[in-house]
């Protein structure tokens, strides 16, 4: 009876550690999430392979440039003239502003020149053409 | 036997903690977007800082609306541009390349050639601004 008894094995799984595997992961997900802040205007970035990460989202402002030639910053559609106001605004608020040029690329190059006068007149000097890999 | 049955046992019931868990991660997961920005960096000259820079430090490159890119006055395919450009720094290591290109270029097009000259390790680039335009 004694006998019997002892050899009858327990058929569990083990979920003790199942918590810990999970939290492991929560954290992984919670270090490595970034929330999207900005929705902006639908655009084809353009390819290229000598690209360059931006380290610091807190300095960052978005532009984008569609198609049909719109402008908008940070999910504020602009013009030239508003533009010039809000980026010398920013910049006086945080010199170290980047710019980050989201335009389409079927954009003529005119409409992104101005652009870049623009930021030149409002100080913004850091630009960063914002691109995606190129894949062979 | 009254005595035992009382006997309350002082843990903290963790059997729904991995649920919890899980949970969590389930919506940082759906929420995360590993997204980069990245793109080809360039730092804009401040306005009226315009520099006089002796005609052989320059290397003139052009593109036209059509998307031809010449490299001081010779077309020269995309693809061989980096050779080009690269063959003129060895050359002239204090070359500054001078990007102009047609308003009518498409955007890609400029950052292809951008992404060229990057590539071909061409550190002083200078984009032509309208106000300074002289074609060739």
């Amino acid at each position: 009876m004694a006998l019997e008894r002892r050899s009858k094995v327990e058929v569990r799984i083990p979920t003790a550690s199942m918590a810990d595997i999970a939290f492991l992961l929560l954290i992984f997900f919670m270090v490595s999430t970034t929330f999207v802040r900005y929705r902006g205007l639908p655009v084809e970035l353009p390819e290229a392979e000598k690209i360059q990460r931006i380290e610091t989202r807190r300095n960052l402002v978005y532009i984008w440039i569609t198609k049909d030639g719109k402008i908008c910053v940070n999910d504020m559609l602009a013009d030239l003239n508003s533009l010039e106001d809000m980026m010398s605004r920013r910049m006086r608020e945080n010199p170290r502003t980047i710019v980050s040029l989201r335009a389409d690329e079927e954009v003529p190059y005119g409409k992104v020149s101005e652009v870049l006068q623009v930021l030149r007149r409002a100080e913004a000097l850091r630009v960063n053409f914002a691109t995606r890999k190129e894949r062979r | 036997m009254l005595r035992r049955r009382r006997r309350a046992s002082p843990e903290v019931p963790t059997a729904s903690m991995p649920d919890i868990a899980f949970l969590l991660i389930i919506f940082f997961l759906v929420t995360t977007t590993l997204y980069m920005d990245k793109g080809l960096g360039l730092v804009l000259p401040r306005v009226g800082q315009t520099k006089v820079v002796p005609r052989k430090n320059i290397c003139n490159v052009w593109v036209n609306a059509a998307g031809e890119v010449a490299v001081e006055g010779e077309i020269v395919p995309l693809g061989e541009l980096r050779e080009e450009v690269a063959r003129r720094l060895k050359e002239n290591p204090k070359l500054i390349v001078s990007l102009k290109v047609d308003e009518l270029a498409k955007y890609k097009v400029f950052v292809d050639v951008l992404d060229e000259l990057k590539l071909a390790g061409a550190t002083r680039i200078s984009i032509a601004s309208p106000e300074v335009e002289g074609g060739p």
